[in-house]
C-alpha cells in the first residue's frame, strides 16, 4: 500500500510563522490574527525540572462514513495505514520508537490489543511493545498522555500514539442464554447431553445482541442525553443547525484549501485510493430544518444533521522528548503541555467535559482564556458544543458547579474549530483525540498563535483538556 | 392562586397556592380558576391554553380535604361534587384546546382536572405520579372522574386505578393512554434542574397547544386493531356485565364489607355507562355526598392526618449513620453508609443476598437502574467483627430476643463505639430499661421496634426509657423518617404499646379476622416468639393470658423460632359479622390502648391510633382505638364492657380514662 505524500514535514510553513514573530504584516494572515499577535505574551510554559515533550508529527487516514469505502476492512487495517503514513511522513527508523499505544472504543474481539496487531503489520520492529487503551471518545487522548507520562518518567524517549475506530463492523453477539448453551455444548460429553442442550434452545435465544449504544450506568443513549443537555441550557434547534452548518462550511473550506494536511492517502485493497474525508456536506438551513428529531420524540432538537455521524478512521502521532527529537534532527511541531482529565455526573452532565476541563487545565498552565489563540473542541453534537459554550459563559454555572467566583468565559468563535470539527470531518471515537492535537499544532503554525487548547467530552461523563504550545520557529 | 400570561396566542395559566405547600382544589383555587378561564374564553385572540403549576413537584395534589371535612350534610358534600363536575365539564367543552402540563403529583381532583383537558403532557420524573386515591379516604372521584376515566383508559385500568388508589408513574400513564406525551426531566443548565424542567415543560406544552390549535397535532391517537377490538368487546352488554360482576365480587372480598366506597365507585361507573352521562353525574355526586358523611371516610381521613403528623420530627434533627438485615436495607437506599454485622458467614451471606434480591426485583420492574442498585449496595459493608464501629453514629442491634444475649452485645458494642454513638435495640417486647441497665451510658440507649418485613411495614415504634436523652430520641426519630417510616414515640413498659395491646387479644385473632379486626397479632406473636410474650405477660401489668398460651410454650412451640405457632389454633367456625365477638375484641384493644395513654406510655391519641393501624393492623375504617371511642361513644363502650366484665372479670374492667370520657361526653380525643 503506497501512501501518497506530498510534502515532508520539515519544509512547511516557515514563512508565515516568521512573519508573525517579527510582527510584520503578512499577506497570508488576516487582520484579526494580527491583533492576536500584538497582544500575545511571549513566555513559554517550560518549567525547570520538567521534560519538554514535543509533537513531531501527526497523521490520520481520511475519516469516512461507516459502511463506505472502508466497509470490508478490519480495525487494525486502518490503524496500520495510519502507522505506515506516520513512518513515511517522518522517516523515523522502524526501531527508533520505544513504545506504541493505541486507543479504541468498540473492540474487535479478534484484535483486542489492536495496537500490537497494527504495529506488527505496519513494519515496526517486533521488539517494540504496544498496548491498547480505552476511554470512550478520548481514547487516543489517553494514548497520547500515557505516552507523555512514559517520557516524563524517563521510561521512553519516543512514542507512537494513535487511535482507531471502525464502525462498519461491530461485534454483534449471540444472546447470553445462547452463549451459555453453546459453552455448555463444548463441555457436554455424551450425545444425550448434547441433544438435550440443543433441545433447550428457543427461538428467543437466537435474537442477537447489538453493542450498547447507551450509557451503561444510566441506560440513556448519548443522543438522548445531548438533547436533554441542549434543552437544559436552552439551546434552540436553530442554534444547533447553524453551528452544524458552520462546521461543515469551515471543514469544506479547509479541505478545499489544502489545510487538512494531516490526512494521508490510503489505498484500500480492491478499491480506489482514498485521500479525502467524505462526511463534509455543507447543506442549507432549510434542508436541515426539515429533519425530525432523532432521539427525543417528537419535541427534541438533536437531529441527524446536527450530530456527529458514525465514522471509520485512524490517527497516529509521533511524540518525543525535545532532546531526542532534536538529536534525531527533527523540527518539532508543538509542545504538549499541561493536561487534565475530569469526570462528572454521567446522567445530566454527560457531555460537559470541556466546561470542567478547560478552566482546570488553564489554571494548571497559568494561562487565561485570552492567552489561547487556537481552540479545538471535539464536536459530538452541535447541541453539546452550544451547551458547553453556554455553561462556560454562565456565572451561575461557574459558581454552582465549578466552584468558581465567576464564569469561565466562552471561547471566541473566531478562534474556535476553524477547520471544521467532528460534526463535519467525522468522529471515529478512538481516533479523534490525535486529530484534535495535530490540528491545533497545524493551526498554531498557520495562524501564528502561541497557545492552543484541546478539549473533549466522552461517554461516562468524562472529559479531557490539554494545552499545546507552538514550537519556536 | 391562579394567574395567566399570553405567549403569542397561547394563554399559559399558572396554578400556585401561596398559602400551602401543595396545590389543592380549594374553593379559592376554584373561583380564581373560573374567573381566569372566563377571561380567557372571552378573549378572541387566544387560540389555546396551557395549565401548569408553579409549585415544584406538584401539579394539583387533590381536592381540599378540609373543605370536604367541613361539610355538615351529605347534600352539602354532594353540592361540592356537582360544582366540580360543572367546572370540569366546562373545561372539557372548552372552545379552545387546553393542554395540562403535569410535573409532580397529579392526584384525585387534580387528575380529574387533567383528564377534562384536551391534551396531557407529563414529565418522566420520579415525582410525577397520577392517581385517584379517593378510595383510600373512603371517598370516590367526585368531579366527573368515575365518568371520564373509564372512557379514557378503558374499564379494567379505570377500575384498577379507582379501586386501589394506586399511584401511576409517567411511563405507565403514557402506555395506558392517561397522558399523551412525555417530557424528560432536565439536569442543571443555566439555572437549577427543577426550575429549568418546569420551564422546558411549559415550552413544550405551548408548542403542542399551538400545534393543536392549527391542527398540526392530532388530539386522538389512531387506535391499534387490538385496541379497537377491545373497545368493541367492552361495548357488548354481557361482557360489561361480567366485568362489573367480577369487579364487584373482588371489591367485596377485599373490603370484607367494611368499606363502602368501592361498591359506590362501581355503581357510578355502571350508571354512567348504562344510563348516560347525566345519570352518571347524578349518581356520582349523590354517592360522593353519602360517602363524605360516612364514619369510614371520617376515620380514614383522620388516619391520613395522623400519618402526616407522625412524619414530622418534633425533636430536632440530626444526621446519623446506622447499623442491623431489613434494617440495613431501609438505611442504605437512603444513602446511609451501613455496616451489617453478624456472627457467622452463612448469616451475612443470607442477609446480603436478601437485600440484593429485593433491590434487584426493583431493577427488574424498572423502578431503578442496575447502576442505582449497585451504588446502593456499595453503601453496605458486611462483616463478622466490629471494625468500623469506632466511627459509627448509631448502632441498631437486632439479635434474638434474649436478654442475656442483648446484654452481651450491648457490652461488646459499647467497648468499640465512640462516645456520641447511639445504641438502639430492635426489640418488640423486651423491656428497654432492662437492656439499658447493662449500659455505661443509658442516655444513649433507645428502643427501635421495627415491624417485619421491615422494608414493607411503615411503622416504627421508638421506645424511650426515663434516662434516654432528648438528643438520642431526636436522632432515632430522624433516622426513622429518613428510612421512610411513620414514627411513634412511646415510653418503655412490657410490650410497649403495640405488642402490649396485641397480647390483650391474643387468643381470638382468627375470629377477629372475620369480624373485621384483621389484626396481625398471630404474625407478631410468631415473629416475636411466644416465649417472649409469656415473659412479658408474666412480668407485665394486667395482661391476662389464657391457659393455652402457656401450654403452647411448654410444648416448645415457640412461634416462628420452632416453625409452628399461632396459626395452628385457627378453627373453622364462621364468626362473620358477629357483633358479640366484635365488641368483645374491640373493647379489649381500646381499653388497653387508653390505658397506655393514661399511664403515659403513649404521648397522644394520634400516635396511639397510627400505631394501632400500622403496627398491628387495626382496621382504618374505624380509625384507631381513640377515634373509635370518640365516634362510638365512651359511655356506650363502658356499658358493653361492664357486661363482659360480669362474665370474664378483670380484663374487661374499663380504665379510668375511659370512665372519665364516659362521664363527660364533651371530652373527646379529637377536637
Amino acid at each position: 500500500m503506497a501512501s501518497m505524500l506530498l510534502t515532508t514535514m520539515r519544509s512547511c510553513h516557515v514563512s508565515p510563522s516568521l512573519a508573525m514573530r517579527f510582527g510584520a504584516r503578512s499577506l497570508s494572515t488576516t487582520a484579526q490574527l494580527q491583533a492576536q499577535v500584538q497582544t500575545k505574551s511571549k513566555k513559554t510554559l517550560a518549567r525547570p525540572g520538567v521534560k519538554n515533550i514535543v509533537l513531531v508529527e501527526g497523521v490520520r487516514t481520511p475519516f469516512l462514513l461507516s459502511g463506505t469505502t472502508y466497509a470490508d476492512l478490519m480495525p487494525h487495517d486502518l490503524a496500520r495505514a495510519a502507522l505506515q503514513g506516520l513512518l513515511n511522513k517522518t522517516g523515523v527508523p522502524r526501531d527508533a520508537v520505544d513504545y506504541i499505544i493505541y486507543g479504541t472504543v468498540i473492540q474487535e474481539v479478534k484484535t483486542s490489543n489492536v495496537a500490537r496487531e497494527a504495529a506488527l503489520g505496519a513494519g515496526f520492529s517486533d521488539k517494540i511493545p504496544a498496548h491498547t487503551v480505552t476511554m470512550a471518545c478520548i481514547s487516543s487522548n489517553q494514548a497520547m498522555t500515557s505516552g507523555a507520562g512514559l517520557i516524563a518518567a524517563g521510561q521512553c524517549d519516543a512514542i507512537v500514539a494513535g487511535g482507531v475506530e471502525f464502525m462498519s463492523d461491530v461485534p454483534i453477539r449471540h444472546s447470553r442464554k445462547m452463549r451459555k448453551t453453546m459453552l455448555a455444548l463444548n463441555k457436554a460429553k455424551t450425545v444425550g447431553q448434547r441433544l438435550s442442550l440443543i433441545g433447550s434452545i428457543r427461538m428467543a435465544h437466537l435474537a442477537p445482541e447489538l453493542p450498547a449504544v447507551a450509557e451503561f450506568s444510566t441506560a440513556e443513549t448519548m443522543g438522548h442525553s445531548a438533547d436533554r443537555l441542549a434543552a437544559a441550557f436552552g439551546v434552540s434547534r436553530l442554534e444547533q443547525d447553524e453551528f452544524a452548518l458552520r462546521s461543515h462550511t469551515l471543514a469544506k473550506k479547509a479541505q478545499d484549501g489544502g489545510l487538512l494536511e494531516d490526512v494521508i492517502s490510503f489505498k484500500v485493497p480492491g478499491r480506489d485510493i482514498v485521500s479525502k474525508d467524505n462526511g463534509i456536506r455543507p447543506s442549507s438551513m432549510e434542508q436541515m430544518s426539515k429533519l425530525k428529531a432523532a432521539f427525543v420524540k417528537p419535541h427534541g432538537t438533536v437531529t441527524a444533521a446536527n450530530s456527529s455521524f458514525l465514522t471509520d478512521g485512524a490517527s497516529a502521532v509521533l511524540i518525543m522528548s525535545e532532546e531526542k527529537a532534536l538529536a534525531m534532527g527533527y523540527k518539532p511541531k508543538a509542545y504538549l503541555r499541561d493536561f487534565v482529565y475530569v469526570s462528572q455526573d454521567p446522567k445530566d452532565q454527560l457531555l460537559l467535559g470541556p466546561t470542567y476541563g478547560t478552566p482546570k487545565v488553564l489554571e494548571r498552565a497559568g494561562l487565561t482564556m485570552n492567552d489561547i489563540d487556537v481552540f479545538e473542541f471535539h464536536e459530538a453534537f452541535a447541541g453539546q458544543i452550544m451547551a458547553n459554550l453556554k455553561a462556560m459563559d454562565s456565572d451561575w454555572f461557574g459558581q454552582t458547579y465549578l466552584g468558581r467566583k465567576s464564569k469561565v468565559g466562552a471561547p471566541p468563535m473566531e478562534k474556535f474549530n476553524l477547520w471544521g470539527g467532528s460534526l463535519s470531518l467525522g468522529h471515529p471515537f478512538g481516533a479523534t483525540g490525535c486529530r484534535l492535537v495535530t490540528t491545533v499544532a497545524h493551526r498554531l503554525k498557520k495562524e501564528g498563535g502561541q497557545y492552543g487548547l484541546v478539549a473533549a467530552c466522552a461517554a461516562g461523563g468524562q472529559g479531557h483538556a490539554m494545552v499545546i504550545e507552538a514550537y519556536p520557529q | 392562586h391562579v394567574s395567566y400570561e399570553l405567549k403569542d396566542d397561547v394563554a399559559v395559566v399558572r396554578l400556585h397556592d401561596p398559602t400551602a405547600k401543595v396545590n389543592t382544589l380549594s374553593s379559592q383555587m376554584q373561583s380564581d380558576l373560573k374567573e381566569v378561564m372566563g377571561e380567557i374564553w372571552s378573549n378572541k385572540s387566544v387560540k389555546s391554553a396551557v395549565f401548569i403549576s408553579s409549585k415544584p413537584g406538584c401539579f394539583i395534589a387533590g381536592a381540599d380535604i378540609n373543605m370536604i371535612q367541613s361539610c355538615q350534610s351529605s347534600e352539602e358534600a354532594a353540592r361540592l361534587s356537582q360544582e366540580g363536575q360543572k367546572m370540569f365539564e366546562q373545561i372539557e367543552k372548552s372552545p379552545i384546546p387546553i393542554v395540562a402540563a403535569i410535573h409532580g403529583s397529579c392526584l384525585g381532583g387534580g387528575l380529574e382536572f387533567a383528564i377534562a383537558c384536551q391534551y396531557r403532557i407529563a414529565t418522566r420524573s420520579k415525582k410525577t405520579v397520577l392517581g385517584t386515591p379517593e378510595v383510600m379516604l373512603g371517598l370516590l372521584p367526585g368531579a366527573g372522574g368515575t365518568q371520564r376515566l373509564p372512557k379514557m383508559v378503558g374499564l379494567p385500568d379505570a377500575f384498577d386505578m379507582m379501586l386501589t388508589g394506586r399511584r401511576i408513574r409517567a411511563d405507565k400513564a403514557k402506555k395506558m393512554g392517561l397522558v399523551n406525551q412525555l417530557v424528560d426531566p432536565l439536569g442543571p443548565g443555566l439555572k437549577p434542574a427543577e426550575e429549568r424542567t418546569i420551564e422546558y415543560l411549559e415550552e413544550i406544552a405551548v408548542g403542542v397547544a399551538k400545534g393543536i390549535s392549527n391542527k398540526k397535532v392530532p388530539l386522538t391517537k389512531e387506535k391499534s386493531l387490538k385496541e379497537k377490538l377491545q373497545d368493541k368487546l367492552m361495548d357488548l352488554a354481557p361482557v360489561r356485565k361480567k366485568i362489573f360482576k367480577t369487579v364487584s365480587e373482588k371489591a367485596q372480598n377485599q373490603s370484607k364489607g367494611f368499606y363502602p366506597a368501592p361498591a359506590k365507585i362501581i355503581e357510578c361507573v355502571q350508571t354512567g355507562l348504562e344510563q348516560g352521562r347525566e345519570a352518571g353525574y347524578l349518581a356520582e355526586s349523590e354517592n360522593f355526598g353519602k360517602l363524605a358523611m360516612s364514619p369510614e371516610s371520617k376515620s380514614l381521613i383522620g388516619v391520613y392526618h395522623g400519618q402526616m403528623a407522625c412524619r414530622k420530627n418534633h425533636f430536632g434533627s440530626q444526621r446519623r449513620k446506622a447499623d442491623g438485615n431489613g434494617l440495613a436495607q431501609v438505611s442504605i437506599d437512603k444513602g446511609l453508609t451501613t455496616i451489617l454485622k453478624d456472627t457467622d458467614v452463612e448469616s451475612i451471606s443470607r442477609g446480603q443476598e436478601h437485600i440484593y434480591t429485593s433491590l434487584d426485583n426493583k431493577v427488574k420492574r424498572k423502578f431503578m437502574t442496575s447502576f442505582e442498585r449497585d451504588v446502593i449496595m456499595s453503601n453496605l459493608s458486611v462483616q463478622l467483627d466490629y471494625s468500623g464501629f469506632e466511627s459509627a453514629d448509631m448502632v441498631i442491634e437486632a439479635v434474638v430476643e434474649d436478654m442475656d444475649i442483648k446484654h452481651q452485645v450491648l457490652k461488646e458494642v459499647e467497648a468499640v463505639i465512640p462516645p456520641h454513638c447511639i445504641f438502639a435495640t430492635n426489640t418488640s417486647a423486651l423491656p428497654v430499661t432492662e437492656i439499658a441497665a447493662a449500659s455505661k451510658r443509658p442516655e444513649k440507649v433507645i428502643g427501635m421496634h421495627y415491624f417485619s418485613p421491615v422494608d414493607k411495614m411503615q411503622l416504627l415504634e421508638i421506645v424511650t426509657t426515663d434516662k434516654t436523652s432528648q438528643d438520642t430520641i431526636a436522632s432515632a426519630f430522624s433516622l426513622g423518617v429518613k428510612q421512610g417510616k411513620t414514627v411513634i414515640v412511646v415510653k418503655d413498659c412490657p410490650g410497649f404499646y403495640t405488642t402490649r395491646v396485641c397480647i390483650s387479644l391474643e387468643e381470638h385473632t382468627a375470629i377477629g379476622h372475620s369480624v373485621g379486626l384483621s389484626l396481625s397479632i398471630p404474625l407478631i406473636c410468631d415473629e416475636v416468639g411466644l416465649d417472649v410474650i409469656l415473659h412479658i405477660s408474666e412480668v407485665g401489668y394486667g395482661c391476662c393470658l389464657s391457659l393455652h398460651m402457656s401450654d403452647t410454650c411448654s410444648l416448645y412451640l415457640v412461634g416462628r423460632k420452632s416453625g409452628k405457632g399461632f396459626f395452628l389454633y385457627e378453627k373453622g367456625k364462621n364468626y362473620k359479622n358477629d357483633i358479640y365477638w366484635f365488641h368483645r375484641l374491640i373493647s379489649r384493644v381500646v381499653n388497653e390502648s387508653l390505658l397506655c395513654l393514661q399511664e403515659g406510655v403513649l404521648r397522644n391519641p394520634v400516635e396511639g391510633d397510627i400505631g394501632a393501624i400500622f403496627g398491628f393492623g387495626y382496621p382504618p375504617s374505624i380509625g384507631g382505638p381513640f377515634r373509635f371511642v370518640d365516634t362510638f361513644g365512651a359511655e356506650r363502650l363502658v356499658s358493653i364492657m361492664r357486661k363482659y366484665e360480669e362474665v370474664y372479670g378483670a380484663p374487661f374492667t374499663p380504665c379510668q380514662l375511659l370512665l372519665d370520657h364516659a362521664k363527660d361526653p364533651s371530652k373527646k380525643f379529637y377536637k
